[in-house]
């Protein structure tokens, strides 16, 4: 009886599980679909999931030659790793101080960091730009990663991560003559690669998908994003046809699923020790 | 080798005093064991030696030398921590070589990729491998060279850890509760090796511990501390024969010394709750003291021989057989809630419930007055009957 109890609440919590994980996966699945439809199959009435003509290949050959996929994807690549790499260089430094170290004003300084987690990127966005066009540094890739540089999140991850760090290793390093930067880099921060990794993962996710910024300080299609890249696409070239517009979108996903395949297990161990849900 | 002094250490955190007052010198190649309950203090002023915290108040001196202003490294001092401390990410070998790069290198020949290029650094480091190596073989830890602490026992971790102190050669090693992590064998163990290892070296050694067996068994010196403060220092022998107060008398020595209230009768006779004399005093009369038994110091007497009563009568609890010798509980029924242990070579076929006569040396008394401090006990003249009957039971 209670056996049979608990495998009915197995699957009632999984059957809820699967239901929430079909909700999310279907516009995937639907972009894979659409991008191997024809053009007058995408609209068709019926509600169908496989194309009755095979049209991928026409799709998948003309976003590839018509939109300049490798140049939006390494545009994102670029801006992504630019934005990452400064992050991780200002907030590690920053976590730790305010992890590990004791001076006056730094229980003020932590809570300016969790208020500026409230400001959503919208709010400074009129003056970064006014300031990025009187520097003419519009239409460039830094206009794209300057106001992301400083990422007060990163800072409250890794905090919430090197506040579990043991003191005792951080006092034998000093003991050893070390100083406090060389303590983060080559004592902290190598065991710190679970918060690393999951905050790697929320930020590249975050600035491939951004589509807001980039299309405020670029104009110049050459130094699109994948998102933006997309759109000009859609809007230039395509027209209508959407199957081809999927199967760029799909190209344009799919290294996204691929990195955070790799980093899964890094980025749900990070997740969880640092018990942000 | 070195000397550390220190003068009227003084620690606060905010309005709460954590150390007041502490004077001590360690003399040059000592062990000296901090030893007393926890949050004593004592471990807060090993690290105020360490320098990895400061001290509100006080000046301390190594060889002579002010190290006040000294950063952690700079005083010649290496630690031991209780966890251990290792660096978990890098291996046995990498662990007990880092002081020595962070002493023989720069910073850019440490620094990852540009290291190579120095041509420096290839010069000191198979210098720095042999220095490693030498003192794993005197730990007997060179197997484990190339494992990450994460694949060590706790034992093999704790001889990491005292490897990557030696291979400095500080002046004073510091070890905060370093058996503390350890099962009771392996403790047991570690205690006769560190004490070897003190000889060897030569070094002063300022020890850290919660456990009063580790203090007696290893040290030169013991300075036992509560609030603060330290209550008594002394050679171990000292602490045990000789303890300043009840404090220090109740935490040295297993099982713990028996403690019985008393009153101050006229003549400076110490008397129980149940009226019985038990010793005389130089206390004034009116006051309160404490009388402090070892457990070896009472003696089980023979049964019957009503015409001289035991100067206890006690019911047997609980016998604790320890193989070579056992220790009796026993309860006194004219002092509710009182009980006593007695060290004995064996309990015979005693059984609990059975009514014994428990004698007692007055000569080997501790007298405590009201505010805990040793007074002098006067085992002379018998002033009571029943304290005549006593003492004459003993010798």
């Amino acid at each position: 009886m209670r056996a049979l109890r608990h495998a009915g609440s197995l699957i009632l919590v999984h059957g809820v599980l699967l239901a929430g994980a079909a909700f999310m996966l279907l516009p995937f699945v639907w972009m894979i679909a659409t991008s191997l439809k024809p053009p007058e199959e995408v609209f068709s009435a019926t509600l169908q999931l496989l194309p009755n003509r095979f049209h991928g290949a026409e799709n998948y050959g003309f976003a590839l030659t018509q939109a300049p996929l490798v140049r939006f994807a390494l545009n994102g690549a670029i801006v992504c790793l630019g934005i990452l790499a400064v992050q991780l260089l200002v907030a590690i430094p920053c976590a730790y101080a305010l992890a590990k170290l004791r001076f006056p004003g730094r229980d003020a300084l932590f809570l300016l960091v969790l208020l500026s987690l409230a400001i959503p990127v919208q709010v400074p966005a009129l003056p970064l730009y006014i300031a990025l066009a009187d520097l003419s540094l519009l239409n460039t890739y830094l206009a794209m990663m300057v106001p992301f540089l400083f990422s007060a999140f990163a800072v409250f991850l890794l905090r919430q991560f090197f506040k579990s760090y043991p003191d005792d290793i951080l006092q034998a390093a000093r003991l050893d003559g070390m100083r406090e930067l060389e303590i983060v880099w080559r004592i902290v921060v190598p065991s710190a690669w679970p918060a690393i990794a999951a905050f790697s993962v929320f930020s590249v996710v975050a600035h491939w998908n951004d589509l807001y910024w980039p299309l405020i300080v670029i104009t110049d299609s050459a130094l699109a994003t994948p998102p933006l890249g997309m759109m000009l696409f859609a809007d230039a070239e395509t027209g209508s046809n959407y199957g081809a517009l999927m199967a760029a979108a799909a190209m344009l996903t799919a290294p996204l699923v691929v990195v955070f395949l790799f980093a899964r297990r890094w980025f749900i161990a990070g997740v969880t020790m640092t018990g942000v849900k | 080798m070195a000397r550390v002094e220190l003068e009227s250490i003084g620690k606060s955190f905010g309005d709460t005093a954590v150390l007041s007052g502490i004077n001590l010198d360690v003399e040059d190649g000592e062990f000296l064991t901090l030893v007393g309950p926890s949050g004593c203090g004592k471990s807060t002023l090993i690290r105020i030696i360490a320098g990895l915290e400061p001290q509100t108040s006080g000046r301390i001196r190594i060889d002579g030398a002010p190290v006040d202003d000294l950063r952690p490294h700079e005083r010649r001092v290496a630690m031991v921590f209780q966890s251990y401390a290792l660096y978990p990410h890098l291996s046995v070998f990498a662990n007990m070589a880092l002081p020595l790069t962070m002493q023989r290198l720069s910073l850019w020949e440490r620094l990852p990729l540009l290291r190579l290029l120095s041509a420096r650094r290839r010069r000191v480091m198979p210098g720095i491998a042999q220095e490693v190596r030498s003192v794993a073989a005197q730990l007997q830890i060179e197997p484990l060279l190339l494992r990450r602490p994460a694949q060590l026992s706790g034992g093999q971790r704790q001889r990491v850890a005292l490897g990557r102190a030696m291979v400095r050669h500080p002046g004073v090693f510091l070890m905060d509760e370093p058996l503390s992590n350890l099962d009771a064998k392996l403790r047991v163990h570690m205690r006769s090796e560190l004490t070897e290892l003190h000889q060897r070296l030569k070094s002063t050694f300022v020890y850290v511990t919660h456990d009063q067996v580790e203090a007696m068994t290893m040290s030169d010196r013991v300075a036992m501390m509560d609030a603060g403060r330290i209550l008594q220092l002394g050679t171990p022998a000292e602490l045990y024969a000789r303890p300043a107060n009840v404090t220090v008398a109740q935490f040295i020595g297993s099982p713990a010394i028996n403690l019985l209230p008393a009153r101050i009768e006229d003549g400076g006779i110490a008397v129980l709750a149940d009226g019985s004399p038990i010793l005389r005093t130089l206390l004034p009369p009116g006051s309160t003291a404490t009388i402090g038994l070892r457990p070896e110091t009472l003696r089980l007497l023979p049964p019957g021989d009503p015409t001289r009563p035991a100067p206890f009568q006690a019911r047997l609890r609980r016998v604790e057989n320890l193989g070579a010798e056992c220790m009796l509980h026993v309860d006194l029924p004219t002092l509710p809630g009182q009980g006593l242990v007695i060290r004995a070579a064996s309990a015979g076929d005693l059984t609990p419930g059975t009514m014994v006569g428990v004698a007692y040396d007055p000569a080997a008394a501790h007298v405590f007055d009201a505010s805990g401090n040793r007074v002098a006990a006067v085992a002379t003249a018998a002033p009571a009957a029943r304290l005549a009957q006593a003492e004459g039971r003993v010798s």
